[in-house]
């Protein structure tokens, strides 16, 4: 695939023992979901053997392990993994610019992990429940709801422990959620291929969000929830400047030592 | 390679084959037992319906295809390949010529799909099996029964992590012997 490409229009010649691809704006759809659960589970590994308590550093690397599960089956269903993954160019990634973010401190983590994974579950719930969502994204997104349920109780729990906790984890997990906020408005943006309600999904974020926010003695920014300087976002394969230091270390190997297997 | 055999084997022996290979990151537990092994279809084609991908070694009578279905536990399970692998070592040394291992997602898999034998077996390795999700539609309503320590028996046990040492289990310590132990958790 020549990187920048958009995904494919026909189906690729498939073998028979393989799912059939989809094609248009399915692939879009599956592509943008797929997007967002790689860039975000390999920011998440990059905690390994750095997290605070090992506990926490085989939960991270859990959930990132559930997210690239989730993309490979994605990219499956458009093309080839590696190729998706590894051989395309910034501008070709759709993923939303929030897990694209640097990890910053344990709070600023946890912070992108509430966003995130509260969003995930209502998109997956909602996706899986639609008959108007292409088939093969609404049986992984039923499978997938599982796990991302506890990846959003993981964020939840942490959540509270920091901002109920002493004033040092209140303060950084204060800033955290400030500083992911902004990155937010993406989470929402209708995706082609998956006609779903918007803004009432955005409404059940808000209210999930208002809760623990509330318990853990914080409230919901209020500042805009994009830059006005993103000009788009990531959806339109415009990312922030770490990005591409993410794909450097993602994608260097593979690009230095092409099919190398072992 | 096939190995030349006298007689085809017979759709028990292929069955058998496939449900003792074990779950490589679960050994204790058969792949049948923990419920990923949805199902095998054994189809002896003969030149008249098939002649596409007839290996040359074998000549037409022989002929046994098996094709299996497996699903993850977890969407990011890393083991799916050693099982697809394993399969197919163990059904072609039961004398099957051709195996295909095909991965479904729906219906997702539950921890309610391991078997009680699977259960006794996980207790028996000292892992906490998974309690029942009530997720069954018309079924009772679940109960949330606490997780016994699979060494003492105690039901006073509490969570450590979520996540342990793999996906599937959660990391518990048991506040009477004070033993930590996996669980697989609930999903």
């Amino acid at each position: 695939m020549t990187a920048g490409s958009p995904p494919p229009a026909a189906p690729a010649a498939t073998s028979p023992s393989e799912p059939a691809r989809l094609v248009g704006e399915d692939a879009t759809a599956a592509l943008m979901l797929g997007d967002d659960a790689l860039i975000l589970s390999h920011r998440l590994a990059e905690w390994t053997g750095h997290a605070p308590a090992l506990e926490e550093d085989v939960a991270l690397a859990n959930i990132s392990l559930d997210l690239l599960g989730q993309a490979r089956t994605l990219f499956s269903l458009v093309g080839n993994e590696d190729e998706l993954a590894f051989l395309r160019e910034e501008r070709a990634f759709h993923n939303i610019q929030l897990v694209e973010q640097p990890n910053g401190d344990f709070a600023h983590t946890i912070a992108r992990q509430l966003y995130f994974s509260v969003a995930q579950e209502i998109r997956w719930t909602a996706v899986a429940g639609s008959p108007d969502c292409p088939t093969p994204i609404r049986e992984l997104a039923a499978k997938a709801v599982k796990e991302t349920a506890y990846h959003r109780d993981h964020a939840w729990e942490w959540t509270l422990r920091l901002g109920d906790g002493t004033d040092e984890s209140r303060t950084r997990m204060r800033r955290g959620i400030e500083v992911m906020w902004r990155h937010t408005g993406e989470l929402f943006v209708p995706i082609p291929g998956l006609p779903l309600d918007e803004p009432a999904l955005r409404a059940q974020w808000l209210t999930a969000l208002e809760t623990v926010l509330a318990a853990a003695t914080l409230t919901l920014p209020e500042g805009p929830d994009a830059d006005a300087w993103t000009a788009g976002g990531g959806r339109q394969g415009v990312h922030t400047e770490s990005f591409g230091f993410l794909l450097a270390e993602m994608q260097h190997l593979h690009r230095s030592h092409p099919g190398a297997t072992w | 390679m096939v190995t030349p055999r006298t007689a085809p084997p017979d759709d028990a022996t292929l069955r058998a084959a496939a449900a003792t290979v074990p779950d490589p990151e679960l050994p204790v537990l058969t792949l049948a037992e923990l419920g990923v092994l949805r199902e095998l279809r054994i189809d002896r084609p003969t030149d008249q319906d098939d002649t596409s991908s007839h290996p040359p070694d074998a000549p037409p009578a022989a002929r046994v295809r098996v094709r299996v279905d497996i699903t993850p536990t977890y969407t990011g399970c890393p083991a799916l390949e050693t099982m697809a692998t394993d399969l197919e070592t163990a059904l072609r040394q039961a004398g099957a010529t051709e195996v295909t291992v095909r991965t479904v997602l729906s219906p997702a898999w539950s921890t309610d799909d391991i078997t009680v034998e699977g259960r006794h077996k996980l207790s028996a390795a000292g892992i906490a099996p998974p309690r029942p999700t009530g997720h069954a539609e018309g079924g009772p309503v679940g109960l949330t029964l606490t997780i016994r320590c699979p060494r003492c028996g105690s039901t006073d046990t509490t969570l450590l992590s979520r996540f342990s040492s793999t996906a599937c289990k959660a990391l518990r310590r048991c506040d009477t012997c004070r033993e930590p132990f996996d669980h697989v958790k609930e999903l």
